[in-house]
């Protein structure tokens, strides 16, 4: 499983983190209670409004429910758990629902075993230019059949790195707006993708400006770097205060026969420091810390690369965002990569750019330059 | 138009009635029977002193936060399994069991309702005792399974209905699953003896069962963990290789944290293997991996003998509070000159108390005294405390005299 990584390849836990936990520690008026089902009310509000922006008219309009869940992958299930059962119907199982190709293996597994019997892919990623087969997503999304859900990266789509424009996403939507498909985003990266909290949102929100219903699942693991808490956030924007009201009493009940309510630690730690201005801005920094190393260790590794003459283009290395990049790399390549030179990559030549340290660079680009002119 | 105009409101919980309901009481005396987490004499939340000691020494270690392993924290699984097995439990020696944490009792009922879904295809059918925890229907119809009741509690004698138990239990259909209460019976409190267990464990293995116990209440219900897992412990012992769901929400008090397990006993430790590798292949897709903070709290107290010591201490603290509440509130009715047989407030045991009070009665309670309870005339004892039990014994008295 993908985690950040400090310079020195160790594990991070955020400053902010460690001192909200100390405050946590040290309030003796705290208890272990449960959470409401649906859970902690201060971080489902602030969780969304994170997602949202502060000045969001589907807030504002109070047409928003939250629902605390176990991770981005809890918040995934349950939105898929209630679209089987409420979606384009009563428990309809045909509906399609379209998932990247490729995508986070674990996206059809979660919509599978919810009950959905139709799972489809839509053309994303484009291996011989090493970019968004933008063309190929908007035919698919032409040709599905009305009503079908479509799984979209928020930002830093995994595995590829490759993310819209905002003038693509603007043609996704009107594609998806007048063929009545359905918006569910999976946010596992914010923050942690551009180190900024408004750009790695840009497409949810201009879906929300556009009127969409949506799902909009986040994941609190990578840009609170609590990993092992399971904090995440299912976002649910509907057209109004009654339609969000009845999804939210129909989640509850998916919730109460899945974990009854959810964690607590994890929730607190989150809603204290989002709630404070001055915990979000020491928050804020130590998420740009992490992106910061990342797109540090990106240009640096295309420097490099650049520099050795390594044939082939490099640019998508700093173009593509987010913990993983495809290199481009064929399963050959990658083979003499994790044989010959212990570096570790999928077959696929995705990469994790926390892996990188200024340590081991110039050995990274070193043997990606062999394996590449040696390989073929 | 909304894609969600057909959508119907969920129902209202009926226990989160009560609590509204008793929020909004201003009388002063009022009192809230239907919480179902133990409180202290002074009806406050109890949060154990192994439990800051054990946070304590988290908080001292400065411990990452990477990801748990998808079936849980090592040395919690392995604890939970042989606080429910027992230490010399030959299933627990021989490895021939899986344990994978859960998210407290419902998420370890839930994996192994979603693991019978899909591996065990005899029956569609999972019988409960009649009546169970109310959550008990909805997770197992979610998981594609039809429920089926059993006799179990008697409403005349507000005891176990043991005849009426073991000749339903002889008729259930060959492979079918049924689902027992280890100790603490919820919502009636009323356990077997063991002799009846014994009994209904040769009955259950004559009509070749599949076994699945849910115990919340290990050491919370008599105060000592081995006797509250003696059935689970003899069922075994029996050759029957039951599955088992176990919460640290109320004998460690951990409710928020969701520290629990799931253990599925197998024939050997190579099935063992091949169970968990389909377990994590269900889990995944749920949740991914479990929350980390309960597990760790619940194995620092279990793998460190002076902690181990003094949680049993407070377990028994817990469990003994309860005891005494029932014996003071069955003396209180007596002196308050009811003439009625209250000894089945005694012979309950754990958190829940079916008082045999019908709706009509359990409605003048909440109306005339702010006394407040689920229409079935279940109380939970945990909200009875030595300040307002004189109080609850009299306004039983008025109802039922």
């Amino acid at each position: 499983l993908a985690a950040y990584r400090t310079d020195e390849g160790q594990p991070w836990v955020l400053p902010v983190v460690k001192k909200v936990e100390q405050m946590i520690a040290n309030n003796n008026s705290l208890n272990h209670e449960y959470l409401p089902i649906l859970g902690l009310p201060e971080f489902r509000a602030n969780a969304s409004r994170i997602a949202l922006g502060d000045d969001s008219p589907a807030i504002k309009e109070n047409r928003i429910g939250s629902v605390q869940s176990l991770g981005g992958t809890g918040a995934l299930r349950i939105g898929a758990e209630f679209l089987r059962r409420w979606y384009n119907g009563n428990n309809n199982t045909a509906t399609p629902v379209y998932i990247s190709a490729p995508s986070w293996e674990n996206h059809n597994s979660v919509f599978v075993d919810a009950g959905f019997k139709d799972i489809r892919t839509y053309h994303y990623w484009d291996a011989a230019k090493r970019g968004l087969d933008l063309q190929g997503l908007l035919d698919d999304m032409e040709k599905a059949p009305e009503f079908s859900i479509f799984i979209l990266h928020a930002c830093a789509h995994n595995p590829t790195g490759t993310d819209p424009t905002p003038d693509q996403w603007k043609q996704i939507a009107a594609v998806m707006k007048r063929r009545f498909l359905f918006p569910f985003f999976d946010s596992a990266y914010q923050g942690f993708a551009s180190g900024s909290l408004d750009k790695d949102a840009w497409a949810v929100r201009y879906f929300v400006s556009e009127g969409f219903e949506l799902f909009c699942a986040q994941s609190f693991s990578k840009n609170f770097g609590l990993y092992n808490e399971r904090v995440g956030n299912l976002t649910v924007v509907g057209k109004d205060a009654d339609n969000v009201q009845r999804v939210l009493s129909q989640m509850e009940k998916i919730v109460r026969t899945t974990w009854s309510n959810p964690p607590s630690q994890g929730a607190r730690i989150v809603a204290t420091t989002l709630a404070s201005p001055q915990l979000f801005a020491e928050w804020y920094d130590n998420v740009k810390t992490m992106a910061d190393r990342v797109l540090l260790m990106r240009s640096e590794l295309r420097s490099r690369l650049e520099s050795l003459g390594t044939p082939g283009t490099w640019n998508h290395i700093t173009e593509q965002i987010g913990m993983f990049s495809f290199t481009g790399l064929n399963p050959k390549q990658v083979e003499y990569m994790i044989k010959e030179k212990h570096i570790y990559l999928m077959a696929s030549g995705r990469i994790n750019m926390c892996g990188l340290t200024t340590k081991n660079l110039d050995y990274v680009a070193k043997s990606i330059h062999e394996a590449v002119t040696k390989i073929q | 138009s909304s894609w969600w105009s057909h959508v119907e409101m969920g129902p209202p919980d009926p226990i989160l009635g009560v609590t509204e309901a008793f929020k909004r009481d201003t009388n002063s005396k009022k009192m809230n029977l239907g919480v179902g987490a133990y409180r202290d004499d002074n009806g406050k939340p109890y949060v154990l002193n192994c439990v800051r000691k054990a946070e304590a020494m988290i908080a001292s270690k400065k411990m990452d936060k990477e990801y748990l392993p998808i079936g849980g924290l090592a040395d919690f699984t392995r604890a939970s399994a042989e606080l429910a097995l027992g230490e010399n439990s030959e299933a627990f020696k021989s490895g021939r069991y899986v344990t994978v944490q859960g998210i407290s009792g419902t998420g370890s009922l839930r994996i192994g309702a979603n693991f019978l879904q899909r591996f065990f295809k005899a029956s569609r059918d999972v019988y409960l005792p009649k009546p169970s925890w109310g959550n008990h229907t909805p997770i197992f119809r979610d998981a594609g399974f039809q429920l089926q009741a059993y006799r179990y509690y008697d409403p005349k004698t507000c005891s176990l209905d043991f005849s009426g138990a073991v000749d339903d239990i002889s008729k259930i259909p060959e492979k079918s699953i049924i689902l027992l209460h280890a100790c603490a019976h919820n919502p009636t409190g009323v356990d077997p003896r063991q002799e009846q267990w014994k009994e209904l464990a040769a009955v259950v293995k004559k009509r070749n069962l599949l076994v699945y116990f849910d115990m919340a209440y290990q050491g919370f219900a008599s105060g000592d963990i081995n006797r509250d897992a003696w059935a689970v412990r003899y069922f075994i012992e029996q050759g029957i290789n039951v599955l088992l769901s176990q919460s640290y929400a109320k004998n460690m008090g951990l409710y928020g944290e969701r520290a629990g397990a799931f253990t599925v006993i197998c024939s050997d430790a190579e099935e063992a293997k091949r169970v968990e590798s389909q377990l994590k292949i269900l889990i995944r897709p749920m949740y991914s991996n479990p929350p980390v903070n309960g597990a760790r709290i619940a194995s620092i107290i279990l793998n460190t003998p002076d902690l181990r010591k003094e949680w049993l201490v407070e377990v028994k603290g817990m469990a003994d509070r309860i005891i005494s509440m029932r014996t003071q509130l069955v003396s209180n009715l007596k002196k308050e000159g009811s003439s009625h047989n209250w000894q089945h407030i005694t012979d309950q045991i754990g958190m829940f108390c079916f008082t045999g009070l019908k709706p009509e009665q359990v409605e003048r309670l909440i109306k005339e005294f702010s006394i407040y309870m689920t229409k079935d005339g279940r109380i939970s004892v945990a909200g009875v405390t030595s300040g307002n039990v004189g109080y609850l014994a009299h306004a039983i008295h008025q109802v039922t005299k």
